[in-house]
C-alpha cells in the first residue's frame, strides 16, 4: 500500500502544475450557462491548449495513476471541466480508440484530441433508458448506406454537437443484444430534429433527437454489424470509473467553503450542522482514497474499470446530494436564491443518481456481479 | 502510487486468517460464549508467537518492523472472526508492558469512562479506582464504569486506539456481508432464493458499498496515520460495521434475532466499539474542525 507518488508521477504533477499555473491567468471568463456556443468554443478552446501542451490524450493512454493526477491537480487548480469534450474524450473516443479500424482512428480521434470537434451519445430512448437493450430506433442496409428512422432521448451537447455515437437496431429478430449496430451519426446529416429539453434546473442541457430516414455511410460503424452492445459496454464502464474523480476534490473544496461560511453566519456553533458538516468531510476523504484503490486495482489487472465503478459512483452521487443539502442548511433562507452560490448545484446534483445508470441499477450490478446474487427482476 | 496490497500484506492476512480459523473458528466461539468471560490464554500466546501483538516492535526488540498497514491488516482478521480480549490495549501495550509482545500478559487500558476485560487483564493501564461491572451487552466482552471517566483533552493520545478499531469494525463489515449475501443465496421463499428479491439484494449490495468506501478510508489512515485521516476513517467503519450487522439481521429474518444465530455478535460487538477512543461525536469534531483549518 504505497499513497506516494512514483518519480515519474512526481515529475508529471510538477509540470502540470506549473503549466496549470501558467496559462489559467490568461484564460477567457467563462460564458453563460445557458450561451451553448459559446459554452461549446470555451470547451473547445481549453482542450486546444491541453492538446497543444501535450496533455491531449492523458484519458486514453496514460496509466490510470497519471490520468487521477491531471484530473486532481486541474480540478485544484479551478482548471475548466471536459464539458463538451465528455463524450469525446470518455466515450465515443475510447470506443473508436478500442474498436476502430485504423481509419476510422485517423478520421475520429484527432479532432477529438486537438478540441475540434464535440461528440454527442445518443443511447436513450423513450422506451429504453436503464433497459438499454430495448432500443428500437431501426436502420436498414441500402448498399453502403444504413438509413435510419427513430428517436433518442436525452442526448446531452445534441445543440452543439459534430457526431453523435448512435445506438440503433439492425436486426430486429435477433435476440435483443445481439442485433443492435454502433454508428458515428454527423449531425448535420439531412432528416435530424434536435429539440432541446429543459431541466429541472432550467437549462437546456439535453435534448431529443428524432431521425427521419438519416443516412449513414456503412464506412461509420464501429465494430461488426450486431455487435454493437459489446462495443458500447466498453464505454460504459469508462463512464463509471474515472469520469467523476475530479468532481470528489471539488466536493471537497465546495465542503471547505460551506464550512467558512458556517463560521461567517454563526450556523458553525451549531454541533448538529458542525458534526454533518464533519461526517461529509470523512465522506469525501474515503471517496478519494476509493478513486486511488480503484485506480491502482485498474493499473494492476490494466483493464477497464468494472464493477469497482459502480461502488464508486453509487457512493459518490449520494453523497453529493447529502453535500448540497447540507448546503441549504449552512445558507438557510438563502437556499431559496437562485443566485446565491449552491442553490443551482444543489438543482443540478439531482441528476447524478439518475444519469449513467441508476442508483437502483449500480445496486443490481453490484448484487450480481460482486456479491453472485440471483439475478432480479 | 501503487495503492493495494503488497504480496506480503495478501500473505500476512492470509496466514492470520488461518491461524484465527484454527484456533477460533465457530467451536471456539460457542465455547467461549458458554463459559466464563476470560481470555484463552492458549489462543492468546499463539497470537503472540504470530507476532499479533508485537508486529511494529523493532527486530531488535523481538518484533517483526512492520507498521500500521499491518497491523491494520491482522486487526481486521480479528474483527472477521469476533476474537474477544482487550485485543488493542494489549497491542499498543507491546514494548511498553512486560509480556505484552509475547502474548503472555494480557492488558486493558481505561478508555474515557469504560475499561473493557479488567478483571481477566494482568495489567491495567490507567485510572481503574473504583471501577465498577456493568452487565455488558456484548456477552464476549466484559465491561466495568470507571467513576474517573477523564475528560477529553487530558487523555492520553487515541490515535492508534481509534485506527485498530476502525480495522477491527472493517473486519466486521466485511463478514456481516458475506454472510448477508451467503443466506440470500441460500434461503429460499416464495420459490426462489431471497437474493432474487430487489429489496434484498439492494440490502446486501449497500454494505458492499459501505465496506469497500470504508476499507479504502481505513487502509489509507493506516498509510498516512493522519489524524484526521483516521478520524474519517472511524466514522466510516462505525457505519460499515453497524449498519451493515443490522442489514445483516434483517436478512436472516428470524433466524437472525436468535441466540443462536452469529449476527447478533457482530452488531454488539460493533457497538461497544463504537464507545472506544472518544466515540463517533469526537471523531465528527476532528474532521469538522480540520475543515476550517485553512481558513483561520
Ligand atoms: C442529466 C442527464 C443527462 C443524460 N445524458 C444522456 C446522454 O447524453 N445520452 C444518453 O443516451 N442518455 C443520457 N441520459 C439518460 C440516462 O442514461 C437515463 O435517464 C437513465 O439510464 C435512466 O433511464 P430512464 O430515465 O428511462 O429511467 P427508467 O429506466 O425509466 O427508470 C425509472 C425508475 O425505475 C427504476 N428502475 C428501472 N429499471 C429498474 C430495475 N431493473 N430495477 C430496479 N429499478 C429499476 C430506475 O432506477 C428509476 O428509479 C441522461 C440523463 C440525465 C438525467
Amino acid at each position: 500500500m504505497d499513497l506516494s507518488d512514483t518519480p515519474e508521477e512526481e515529475e508529471f504533477r510538477a509540470r502540470l502544475r506549473a503549466w496549470l499555473a501558467a496559462v489559467l491567468p490568461g484564460l477567457p471568463p467563462k460564458p453563460p450557462p445557458d450561451d451553448w456556443p459559446a459554452r461549446r468554443a470555451y470547451d473547445l478552446g481549453w482542450q486546444h491548449r491541453l492538446h497543444d501542451a501535450g496533455y491531449a490524450g492523458v484519458h486514453w493512454d496514460a496509466s490510470p495513476a497519471i490520468r487521477l493526477i491531471f484530473l486532481e491537480e486541474t480540478e485544484k487548480a479551478g482548471a475548466p471541466y471536459v464539458g463538451a469534450n465528455f463524450v469525446g474524450l470518455l466515450h465515443a473516443g475510447p470506443t473508436i480508440a478500442a474498436e476502430g479500424t485504423a481509419e476510422q482512428r485517423a478520421r475520429w480521434l484527432p479532432p477529438i484530441l486537438r478540441g475540434e470537434e464535440v461528440w454527442c451519445q445518443g443511447f436513450s430512448e423513450p422506451e429504453a433508458g436503464s433497459d438499454l437493450a430495448a432500443l428500437r430506433t431501426r436502420a436498414r442496409r441500402e448498399g453502403d448506406t444504413y438509413v435510419v428512422t427513430g428517436s433518442k432521448l436525452w442526448t446531452s451537447h445534441a445543440e452543439v454537437a459534430d457526431w453523435c455515437e448512435l445506438l440503433v437496431r439492425t436486426d430486429p429478430e435477433a435476440p435483443r443484444h445481439r442485433g443492435i449496430t454502433w454508428l458515428a451519426l454527423p449531425m448535420d446529416t439531412p432528416g435530424i430534429t434536435v429539440r432541446p429539453l429543459r431541466t429541472l434546473a432550467g437549462s437546456a442541457e439535453f435534448a431529443e433527437v428524432f431521425l427521419d430516414e438519416v443516412r449513414v455511410p456503412v464506412a461509420n460503424r464501429v465494430g461488426d454489424e450486431n455487435d454493437g452492445w459489446r462495443v458500447t459496454m466498453v464505454t460504459l464502464s469508462f463512464e463509471r470509473g474515472t469520469a467523476f474523480a475530479g468532481e470528489v476534490v471539488a466536493c471537497r473544496r465546495v465542503l471547505t467553503e460551506l464550512a467558512a461560511a458556517a463560521r461567517g453566519n454563526g450556523r458553525w456553533d451549531d454541533p448538529a450542522l458542525r458534526r454533518r458538516l464533519g461526517r461529509l468531510g470523512a465522506e469525501f476523504r474515503a471517496l478519494w482514497r476509493l478513486v486511488q484503490w480503484n485506480v491502482s486495482a485498474a493499473g494492476t489487472s490494466g483493464g477497464v474499470p468494472g464493477a469497482g465503478g459502480s461502488v464508486f459512483k453509487l457512493r459518490y452521487s449520494h453523497a453529493r446530494q447529502e453535500l448540497y443539502d447540507a448546503a441549504a442548511d449552512v445558507l438557510g433562507d438563502d437556499c431559496l436564491d437562485l443566485d446565491r452560490p449552491w442553490t443551482l448545484d444543489r438543482l443540478s446534483s439531482l441528476s447524478y443518481t439518475i444519469a449513467a445508470g441508476t442508483s437502483q441499477i449500480q445496486h443490481g450490478i453490484i448484487a450480481e456481479r460482486i456479491l453472485g446474487l440471483p439475478k432480479g427482476r | 502510487m501503487r495503492f493495494g496490497l503488497t504480496e506480503d500484506q495478501r500473505a500476512l492476512r492470509d496466514a492470520t486468517r488461518r491461524l484465527l480459523a484454527r484456533h477460533f473458528g465457530g467451536q471456539a466461539l460457542r465455547a467461549a460464549l458458554d463459559g466464563p468471560a476470560r481470555p484463552d490464554r492458549a489462543l492468546w500466546r499463539a497470537l503472540g508467537e504470530a507476532g499479533f501483538f508485537s508486529l511494529r516492535l523493532p527486530e531488535a526488540r523481538g518484533g517483526a518492523g512492520l507498521g500500521l498497514p499491518e497491523a491494520v491488516l491482522v486487526f481486521e482478521e480479528a474483527g472477521r472472526a469476533l476474537l474477544p480480549g482487550p485485543l488493542v490495549a494489549t497491542h499498543l501495550a507491546a514494548g511498553a508492558v512486560a509480556g505484552a509482545a509475547t502474548g503472555e500478559a494480557v492488558v486493558t487500558d481505561v478508555d474515557g469512562g469504560l475499561v473493557e476485560w479488567l478483571a481477566a487483564a494482568d495489567v491495567v493501564r490507567g485510572d481503574a479506582t473504583g471501577a465498577v461491572p456493568l452487565r455488558s451487552l456484548d456477552p464476549l466482552t466484559p465491561l466495568h464504569r470507571v467513576p474517573s471517566g477523564r475528560p477529553a483533552h487530558e487523555r492520553r493520545d487515541v490515535r492508534l486506539t481509534v485506527l485498530l478499531t476502525a480495522a477491527e469494525q472493517l473486519g466486521t463489515a466485511g463478514r456481516v456481508c458475506e454472510l448477508a449475501a451467503q443466506h440470500a443465496r441460500a434461503r429460499e421463499q416464495f420459490g426462489r432464493p431471497v437474493g432474487a428479491f430487489q429489496a434484498v439484494a439492494h440490502l446486501c449490495a449497500g454494505m458492499l458499498v459501505r465496506t469497500e468506501t470504508a476499507r479504502a478510508a481505513v487502509y489509507a489512515a493506516a498509510v498516512t496515520g493522519d489524524p484526521v485521516d483516521v478520524a474519517a476513517a472511524r466514522l466510516l467503519a462505525d457505519e460499515a460495521a453497524v449498519r451493515g450487522a443490522r442489514d445483516c439481521l434483517q436478512v436472516h429474518g428470524g433466524m437472525g434475532f436468535t441466540w443462536e444465530s452469529e449476527v447478533h455478535l457482530h452488531l454488539k460487538r460493533a457497538w461497544v466499539r463504537t464507545r472506544r477512543g472518544g466515540g463517533v461525536t469526537e471523531s465528527e469534531e476532528v474532521v469538522a474542525a480540520d475543515l476550517l483549518a485553512g481558513t483561520a
